[in-house]
């Protein structure tokens, strides 16, 4: 196995560890391939595992033979490694470096790990397209499932199975792949069953500078329009980002060819900018030396908020349109691989019930972000030739595990069948404390508070139920006293 | 009234802060004591009454082709904007107000004329609710180091401080006298809290007449004593609350503060909370944040940022914690003031009390906090809260960032507390609607003079009556938690939305948890009841279920043994049998009577880049109900 060679020294003695909200332990560290590890002799309990691939970047400092080295979590934790020796420590860093950053996906963690629970339930059978397609079977006939990518060879990124509006053939579909960035046609991404309006994504159509249209396109997208009704198509990117598209053989779709659908243009910034606004918002919330003015004016120029709220009104927008408008809406930025499922499945939160519950909310990551966008693989075609569902285990096998589920359930929930419109203004919109402050300050008096909370909330079915229960009682023993009395 | 020359006026159109949807049409009323606006066209009858004392600014914008616009700010953070058809209307109505809003004089306001059909002997019980009597004892006073002295009785020696004062033993009539004549305006070193743990103490005053060389002995030896009644550490802080410049500045006109060589063992900091003036223009930019149409993230967090509110409670919000800190880490009592001693000082010995005391975070025990470092030392309520027609300069947000504080404090501490944060916003409304004569008024003496006592209402009893609707339900009692520290790094300071946009309640979380939990609580005690009332059933009924009905009876008692959710402080409480709670009066105050049916705000949104046909666009308060089940809001309302 290779991963010897990347260890160049397996194991440290003498290693200090400084971690958030814990006072410093000393231990020896040792370099797995997966997890870097540190135990103190004396005490079993202060130990830490940490995942390679949770390693965002490392630090090294030397003061004399003493070395340090910094790492940066992904889950945003900055832990402290004071490895006596230059050598050692040089080491050290350089092997974490190369295993947090393994070119090979096969290397990774998933191949390697093996379930120390029982599995109940296969994950990689509990969201199948054929399943979930049969609710919105139930409801309407004007859609049906396609075969026409089982192979990956019209669109490599989508999976082999989606759903298509039932009077387009595969061979149109074929055509208007061409016509879709990265042959991505316009596919069924939610059905609003309370007035049968459907939402769409897809890439950006190719129309190129010189506005070249596709019959097949404006026909499958206005299959599932209804007489006389006009639809939406929400573009991601800016007007002027969108034009820019042009030049490199991209674009939007003209009113001239799409008579039907009103195009409306908002800003969801690209993966990049995002990936800058959050490294700034990190830093920001790290830097704890800092007074007030400096705090908010960082936090403002990370312009994460600033995003948040983007994506949320455009996702709102959405809705509405399907909802309030009664029309059907079209999303797609350039890809249709990041901006466009943060809307569309945003816009399920809002729209659907079933979004909001655990199985609707894991349902709805399989649907919008993985099949079509990214994890472990960045598509089904790849997942396919990695063989995920043999060799790795589904996070749903492990999440769905009715122990794990109970931790999961919001104690407040009651279900509500109805859309939820937030409040998109910037006084409504906070920083969310619990992930990026989560290693900068206690969460005690909080996780206490939630504590009491669950604790009411459990009290209270308790005594409701013991209510019942003595009325039942009370029952029982007048039937007695009726039948004593009456022999 | 006098000063109402139109007190009805049709056809007013009331347009909405944050959409452009449709103007509600309604007719305006003006009573003696509210503004009283009706939706006609509306479905459900909507009212929104606003008390005259609650009126900030009432500003008559140019007139347009639909009529006359009238702009009203309220000290509440309520902003409403009406059209009058008539000019001539919104003249009489503009007139009107500015009387109403700022009378002349103390006796035209609210409280007085405020009659919650008590008889007399009910309004004396109304004013003892609150004994600071009790509260010096429950300190340990008098004790081997402090007294309580009457030497201020006829308001002699100062005449903003009340009559009854807590003083080191050791300090003389004469120490005291002449202390109080080397301080500005006669407010000599008295004790704010005493930590009876560990025998330190808070203590304030107003500045120094020090100016550049000046010294007093009394002063001195004032100090001394304070030192002295201290004996466990060797030196005391003195707290200057001001930037220092400002403490120097004033040395020149003869005030100032003390040279650490003049008194002994003496440790000075300036904590730099900025003036009442500053203050005041915070607040003033903050509330254009708040009202801004539309803004970006940017807009808001910019302008956040450049009224510097929250700088100012962080400031607040260390001395406090430095306070608290050195009392009862160091063990070292601290001398606090400022100025005069009324604002900053007040603010940060009551914040210092706050995180010291759990006491203090009872609902009573706040009352009691509020009665002795804001009432009766002379906060000048009055005069801060603008309550009558008077120097514009001398109002300012001073109880208002002190509440903030608070609230800021529960936020970091959500079970340390046993009222809720609806709490604190019904206290502030109560400090500018002179409903009750407790904020009436600048001192004890002239309230004494107004006889309030005998005019007036104290709205304790009145707050204590709706205990229910302030508990917070995850309070974990006063035993908890003992001295509490705050992080006060910059990022724990949030915006309170609940407060400087409060009527705007589309921006609100949509399902209120604490309405939730309050209901939950509430389902508690029937359902104890209840079970309670089966098992004597169960039990009378018949002999041979009475050992299973007493198991039960023991799992019910081990329930409500682990749930302390009614703490012991409010448990105990002295049945108040005062009887403001006519259906007319109870809701008199609540500026928002409206039913509001909240219903879908559409906005029609002008924004969309490439100048296509607006189409509807989520507004930025979707306040609908759409997605209320679990909680309804209007419940809350009512």
């Amino acid at each position: 196995m290779e991963f010897a060679e990347l260890i160049k020294t397996p194991r440290v003695d003498n290693v200090v560890l400084h971690r958030p909200f814990m006072s410093r332990v000393e231990g020896t560290l040792c370099l797995t391939g997966h997890h870097l590890i540190l135990s103190s002799r004396q005490d079993s309990n202060e130990e830490l595992w940490l995942l390679h691939s949770n390693i965002d970047s490392i630090e090294k400092r030397f003061v004399g033979t003493l070395g340090t080295v910094i790492i940066k979590c992904k889950d945003l934790r900055i832990i402290q490694l004071d490895i006596p020796g230059m050598e050692e420590c040089l080491n050290i860093a350089s092997s974490i470096e190369a295993l947090s950053t393994l070119d090979s996906v096969t290397l990774m963690y998933p191949f390697f790990y093996r379930p120390m629970f029982e599995l109940i339930e296969d994950g990689w059978n509990t969201f199948l397209p054929e399943q979930s397609f049969k609710q919105i079977e139930s409801l309407t006939d004007e859609w049906r499932l396609s075969y026409v990518n089982k192979d990956f060879n019209v669109c490599p990124s989508y999976p082999p199975i989606l759903a298509v509006p039932k009077s387009i053939d595969d061979d149109t579909i074929r055509k208007v792949a061409t016509f879709r960035h990265a042959g991505r046609f316009p596919v069924l991404s939610y059905y609003h069953k309370k007035n049968g309006m459907v939402m769409m994504r897809s890439g950006q159509p190719l129309t190129g500078s010189n506005g070249r249209r596709c019959k097949e396109d404006e026909q499958l997208i206005n299959a599932t329009l209804r007489a006389g009704k006009r639809g939406y198509i929400i573009d991601t990117r800016s007007i002027n980002v969108a034009q820019q598209a042009k030049a490199r053989g991209g674009g939007f779709e003209l009113e001239a060819h799409y008579p039907q659908w009103r195009r409306i243009h908002k800003t969801i910034e690209r993966s990049n900018i995002l990936q800058e606004s959050l490294i700034k918002l990190v830093e920001a919330c790290n830097d704890q030396s800092h007074n007030m003015d400096r705090w908010l004016s960082k936090l403002e120029a990370s312009n994460w908020l600033t995003n948040i709220k983007e994506i949320l009104t455009t996702a709102c927008l959405a809705a509405q349109c399907i909802d309030r408008e009664g029309a059907s809406v079209l999303v797609h930025g350039t890809e249709g691989t990041d901006s466009t499922l943060q809307v569309t499945s945003l816009a399920q939160i809002i729209l659907d019930p079933t979004s909001r519950t655990i199985r609707g909310f894991e349902s709805l990551v399989e649907r919008e972000w993985l099949q079509f966008g990214t994890f472990l693989g960045n598509n089904s075609f790849e997942r396919g030739k990695l063989k995920l569902p043999q060799k790795t285990v589904s996070l749903w096998s492990w999440v769905n595990r009715p122990q794990d589920t109970e931790r999961f359930l919001n104690p407040l929930f009651e279900a509500n069948s109805l859309v939820i419109w937030p409040s998109v203004s910037p006084q409504s919109l906070l920083l969310w404390e619990g992930v990026f402050l989560r290693w900068n300050r206690s969460s005690k008096c909080l996780d206490e508070a939630y504590e009491e909370m669950i604790h009411i909330i459990e009290h209270n079915k308790e005594l409701q139920s013991k209510v019942s229960t003595l009325h039942r009682q009370l029952a029982e023993l007048e039937t007695e006293d009726v039948q004593l009395e009456t022999p | 009234m006098d000063h109402i020359n139109t007190p009805k006026v049709e056809q007013v159109k009331l347009l909405d802060r944050y959409t452009n949807k449709k103007p509600a049409a309604g007719t305006l009323y003006l009573t003696a004591t509210h503004l009283i606006y009706v939706e006609t066209l509306a479905d459900v009858r909507k009212e929104t009454w606003i008390l005259h004392h609650h009126i900030a600014t009432v500003e008559k914008l140019p007139l347009t082709t639909t009529g006359c616009p009238l702009l009203i700010h309220c000290k509440n953070f309520r902003v409403v904007h009406f059209i009058i058809p008539r000019e001539r209307d919104c003249q009489d109505v503009y007139v009107s107000l500015l009387k109403l809003s700022q009378p002349a004089k103390p006796e035209e306001l609210y409280a007085f004329v405020y009659n919650p059909k008590q008889n007399e002997a009910d309004r004396g019980v109304s004013w003892s609710t609150i004994d600071l009597k009790v509260d010096y004892q429950r300190m340990g006073l008098p004790n081997d180091y402090w007294e309580i002295t009457d030497l201020n009785k006829s308001y002699g020696i100062c005449s903003t401080y009340p009559s009854e004062l807590a003083v080191p033993k050791t300090a003389s009539k004469t120490t005291i006298v002449g202390s109080s004549k080397f301080r500005s305006r006669g407010r000599f070193p008295v004790l704010s809290y005493f930590y009876k743990e560990n025998n330190a103490a808070i203590c304030r005053c107003s500045q120094p007449l020090s100016g550049f060389t000046a010294r007093c002995v009394e002063d001195e030896q004032m100090l001394q004593a304070i030192s002295d009644a201290n004996p466990g550490s060797p030196f005391m802080y003195v707290v200057d609350t001001r930037p220092k410049l400002n403490a120097m500045a004033n040395r020149a006109a003869g005030k100032g503060y003390e040279n650490e060589d003049n008194y002994s063992n003496i440790h000075f900091q300036f904590v730099g909370i900025e003036n009442i003036h500053v203050m005041r223009n915070s607040l003033q930019k903050l509330m254009e944040v708040c009202e801004m149409k539309s803004p970006s993230m940017s807009d808001f967090l910019t302008g956040l940022e450049n009224s510097g509110w929250l700088r100012h409670i962080k400031a607040m919000m260390d001395a406090g914690v430095f306070l608290a800190k050195a009392v009862a880490e160091e063990k070292a009592s601290v001398l606090v003031h400022c100025s005069d001693g009324w604002d900053r000082t007040a603010q940060v010995c009551s914040l210092a009390s706050l995180l010291l005391d759990p006491y203090y975070r009872t609902i009573r025990g706040f009352m009691v906090l509020i009665e002795k470092e804001w009432i009766s030392m002379g906060h000048k309520f009055s005069q801060r809260c603008g309550q009558l027609e008077g120097d514009p300069k001398e109002v300012s947000p001073v109880f208002t960032q002190f509440i903030e504080c608070l609230w800021q404090l529960m936020e970091q501490f959500p079970c340390a507390f046993q009222f809720n944060d609806r709490f604190l916003l019904e206290v502030h409304d109560h400090v500018y609607s002179c409903q009750f004569g407790n904020f009436i008024g600048n001192c004890q003496k002239e309230r004494e003079d107004l006889k309030l006592h005998e005019r007036t209402y104290s709205v304790w009893p009145f707050l204590l009556e709706k205990t229910m609707q302030y508990l917070n339900p995850v309070y974990r009692g006063s035993s908890a938690f003992g001295v509490l520290q705050p992080n006060t790094l910059p990022f724990n300071f949030k915006f309170w939305c609940a407060m400087y946009n409060r009527f705007d309640k589309g921006m609100h979380p949509k399902q209120s948890i604490l309405d939730h939990m309050l209901a939950l609580i509430s389902q508690k005690s029937d359902g104890e009841g209840k079970v309670i009332e089966l098992q004597n059933k169960i039990g009378g009924g018949c002999g041979a279920l009475t050992k299973e009905a007493n198991n039960l009876s023991d799992a019910q008692n081990s329930l409500s043994l682990s749930t302390p959710n009614i703490p012991q402080d409010c448990a105990g409480e002295p049945e108040v049998s005062l009887t403001n709670g006519t259906a007319g009066m109870k809701e008199e105050l609540s500026s928002d009577r409206s039913r509001e049916q909240e219903e879908s705000k559409i906005e029609s949104h002008n924004s969309f880049s490439n100048g296509e046909t607006p189409v509807p666009v989520i507004s930025k308060s979707i306040a609908q109900a759409e997605g209320v089940s679990v909680v309804s809001s209007t419940a809350a309302d009512e």
